[in-house]
């Protein structure tokens, strides 16, 4: 089973890569883009012997107490069974 | 009177800390490695600056789940003083010993100079030895200086004098161009409610002495070293 977790900076909180990022993205002529975040992502492989709601919560838990701090960044958990 | 510094993989400001320990303020201190779980016999901790962890996650977060933070944390419930200072503050964020968090300097640059702080509360124990108002000369050195908290949080810290220092110019005026990260407030150090737990981003281990162009920070030592002494 593998876990794919997402982390975002919260909306309120400035992204100074992101813009960045944006910038440079401008530069190459992409005069469209709107805005542009940068974030986080993590592939965690489970043992098989772990049921997905034991992936689910273990997953949740470690997501938000050592992927995430909780006060500048929000996240996201996706389970593959 | 005791000093422990801890060091954890990647710390590289412990024997600055170490030296101003035990050269300018003539006291015995001991480096403390990560993996230690029993603080007691120590009267004040230092968290020195770094990389722990080589920064791998968020600055300070993966040292905030090494064993020793976990007698930190009791250490500092206890009343006992506990000093942070650059990737020691991140580490005192993290582990929630101080409120909010610090992020990547808003123009995205390592910065490495003597900056100014304000002292904006001269009641603490860490800088009873210092007026209030008075600005030091401290250098710093990091990408990950720039203070955020919610509003909340900047009420709370108002209104308990937990602000501690502040980025300023030399004439202790706030501006942003005196801020060197984007910190919220020009924030550049703050302590706990208890005032016993003080975390800042500027180095003033590394300005104890004029060879190395400021002895500003020795009076923050200094400060410490009375009120441990006074807390028997």
């Amino acid at each position: 089973m593998k876990a794919k977790v997402y982390v975002t900076l919260k909306p309120s909180v400035l992204d100074p890569q992101g813009k960045a990022i944006h910038h440079s993205v401008e530069l190459l002529g992409f005069k469209q883009i709107a805005d542009v975040r940068q974030g986080k992502y993590f592939e965690i492989a489970l043992d098989d012997s772990v049921s997905e709601a034991e992936a689910a919560s273990s997953i949740e838990k470690i997501a938000r107490e050592v992927l995430t701090n909780p006060i500048i960044e929000d996240y996201r958990v996706e389970i593959q069974t | 009177m005791k000093f422990g510094v801890i060091v954890f993989p990647g710390s590289n400001c412990d024997h600055d800390a170490y030296h101003v320990v035990s050269k300018h303020i003539g006291q015995p201190v001991d480096f403390i490695w990560h993996k230690e779980t029993d603080l007691s016999g120590y009267d004040a901790i230092l968290i020195p600056g770094g990389f722990s962890y080589g920064d791998y996650l968020r600055a300070g977060a993966l040292a905030s789940f090494s064993p020793v933070m976990s007698a930190v944390k009791d250490f500092a419930a206890s009343g006992k003083f506990v000093f942070g200072i650059c990737n020691g503050f991140q580490i005192l964020c993290e582990t929630g010993l101080l409120p909010g968090a610090l992020m990547r300097n808003e123009n995205l640059h390592f910065v490495c100079k003597h900056v100014n702080i304000r002292t904006e509360n001269a009641s603490t124990p860490y800088t009873s030895e210092i007026e209030s108002g008075r600005v030091l000369s401290i250098p710093i050195a990091h990408a990950e200086g720039n203070y955020v908290c919610d509003q909340a949080t900047m009420n709370s810290l108002e209104e308990n004098g937990q602000i501690v220092f502040r980025y300023c110019d030399e004439n202790g005026e706030l501006s942003s161009e005196a801020n060197p990260n984007g910190a919220l407030s020009n924030i550049a150090g703050i302590c706990n409610q208890n005032r016993n737990v003080l975390g800042m981003m500027p180095h003033p281990e590394r300005a104890c002495e004029e060879l190395l162009g400021s002895n500003d920070g020795r009076d923050i030592f200094r400060s410490l070293a009375k009120a441990v002494a006074a807390a028997g």
